[in-house]
């Protein structure tokens, strides 16, 4: 069974259509990078998985539960699904430790001390441990992104979302970024990855989506999609983001 | 001008024989003070009840909201001072509407006053929680809600927190505005402080010196709430977000 299915799934912005039938999956273990030109429905795919974004037709399902179930417990499932996002998200108000820690003990029911320690062990694995008391105003996009990757870790998840985590960075801090995705995947983490980065879908990437249009245009293997894509509109994007 | 001046009227006796003039108005900034704050915890609760379900995502409380508002905004507030006052126990029940015409002297016209002014106040206060609200990055709504925190979770340690320090600066300027607005509860018996002065000046004739007087305790009294918030604002700063340092505009 896949960790996350998605079945002929559309969703309609008023009369607007942003997804059109998707369909894909992702195995225990597997790298997915989704890409794609702005607009094409890459970010509001990744965020149906989580049901950040319902969907009006179609199925999803996370660890076989059915994202978009009325009797599903969202909150429940969405603790066990990591997610990062383009513009970082950390809480301004709540110094690094209150970050990973908040949604542990709210939602996991984990005692504040057990929580503040797997946070601040996470937090010295993204390797900003002697941050800890400072707070999100006070460090660089880099390091924000990393601490909420942490933040993201502490919740024990099953699998990861990111959406273009890279895209709000200084081009300098990127690396430090991908590094602590690439380390992740490493260790066999379940993730679908939303991104422009070629270079790190090329090094992590088990298979690679591009999308166009609201459509998934192409969903193959890395080699192959590098190799020669099918599509002439993946090759034509490839060509366009590889060569400048 | 044939005007005879008396400072020294604030340490007369007033006709009453219940002291100086000057504990009269001292006993008039009480009841300011009374009817204020108590209006103001009104419109503190009631405006973040109200401004909240202004953004949550219940069509319903949206649109019920938006009427209540409408409606405490958009009439003015000496007419809503008399419709609590002389209509509301009318439209209640026979017993109750009874019971309120019969509370003892200050009791009858202060807990109108206070139920008006917080009631009024409150829209105004949702209005700034609702503004407050949207003024936040979409993503940290998303963001607690893809942790697995509950809508109210999200709300209770997410987005209020940073709500309430973003309108600080105006919810300044509605604590000064319910201050000053007490003084329209002297139309339903009040003895506040304006009514206070008007007592003074009508015993005395001393006009000048007592709404000077009056003029002088307002002033004081809100000094003291802006410099409370300033306070407030400073204790509440967030290192590397928002602060006094970068805040520009006064009150």
């Amino acid at each position: 069974m896949a960790m996350i299915e998605i079945k002929d799934v559309s969703k309609w912005y008023g009369s607007f259509q942003v997804l059109t039938d998707c369909t894909t999956s992702v195995e225990k273990g597997e790298v997915i990078v989704v890409c794609g030109p702005s607009g094409s429905g890459k970010s509001t795919l990744i965020k149906t998985v989580n049901a950040l974004e319902p969907v009006q037709k179609g199925d999803i399902f996370v660890d076989g539960v059915k994202v978009n179930d009325p009797k599903t417990n969202l909150p429940k499932l969405r603790a066990r699904v990591g997610m990062v996002f383009q513009h970082f998200e950390l809480f301004p108000h709540l110094t690094v430790r209150q970050n990973l820690s908040l949604a542990q003990t709210l939602v996991l029911g984990r005692a504040q001390r057990e929580a503040d320690e797997r946070g601040l062990r996470y937090l010295d694995r993204v390797g900003l441990a002697s941050h800890k008391d400072k707070f999100p105003g006070q460090l660089s996009g880099g390091q924000q992104q990393r601490v909420a990757i942490a933040r993201a870790l502490s919740m024990d998840p099953i699998c990861m979302l990111f959406d273009e985590p890279t895209s709000a960075l200084d081009p300098e801090m990127i690396n430090e970024v991908l590094e602590v995705m690439q380390q992740l995947a490493t260790e066999g983490m379940t993730m679908m990855v939303v991104t422009h980065e070629m270079g790190f879908a090329n090094r992590v990437a088990n298979r690679v989506i591009f999308m166009d249009a609201g459509h998934i245009v192409e969903d193959a293997p890395k080699a192959e999609f590098f190799g020669k894509p099918r599509s002439e509109r993946a090759q034509q994007f490839l060509a366009k983001i590889l060569h400048h | 001008m044939n005007y005879h001046w008396n400072w020294k009227i604030f340490w007369d006796l007033t006709p009453e024989g219940s002291g100086t003039y000057l504990h009269t108005l001292l006993v008039g900034l009480m009841w300011t003070l009374a009817t204020a704050l108590a209006a103001w915890v009104i419109a503190l609760a009631l405006g973040a009840v109200i401004g909240v379900l202004r953004t949550a995502p219940r069509k319903w409380a949206e649109r019920f909201c938006n009427g209540y508002v409408e409606l405490f905004r958009n009439i003015p507030l000496l007419v809503q001072m008399f419709l609590w006052f002389f209509v509301l126990p009318e439209l209640l029940p026979k017993h109750l509407g009874d019971a309120i015409k019969q509370m003892p002297p200050p009791w009858a016209s202060y807990v109108p006053a206070v139920l008006c002014l917080g009631f009024f106040t409150s829209a105004r206060v949702a209005e700034q929680v609702r503004a407050g609200i949207q003024a936040l990055p979409r993503g940290q709504r998303m963001a607690g809600t893809a942790l697995g925190l509950t809508l109210p979770q999200t709300y209770r340690y997410v987005i209020l927190p940073m709500t309430f320090r973003i309108i600080l600066p105006p919810l300044t300027s509605e604590f000064l505005n319910i201050i000053k607005n007490s003084s329209v509860a002297l139309t339903i018996g009040v003895i506040e402080l304006t009514a206070a002065a008007r007592a003074m000046q009508e015993f005395s004739f001393q006009v000048f010196e007592a709404f000077t007087g009056a003029t002088v305790l307002y002033i004081l009294t809100n000094i003291v709430v802006i410099y409370g918030m300033r306070w407030v604002e400073r204790r509440l700063a967030i290192p590397g977000f928002i602060g006094p340092a970068i805040r520009t505009g006064g009150h």
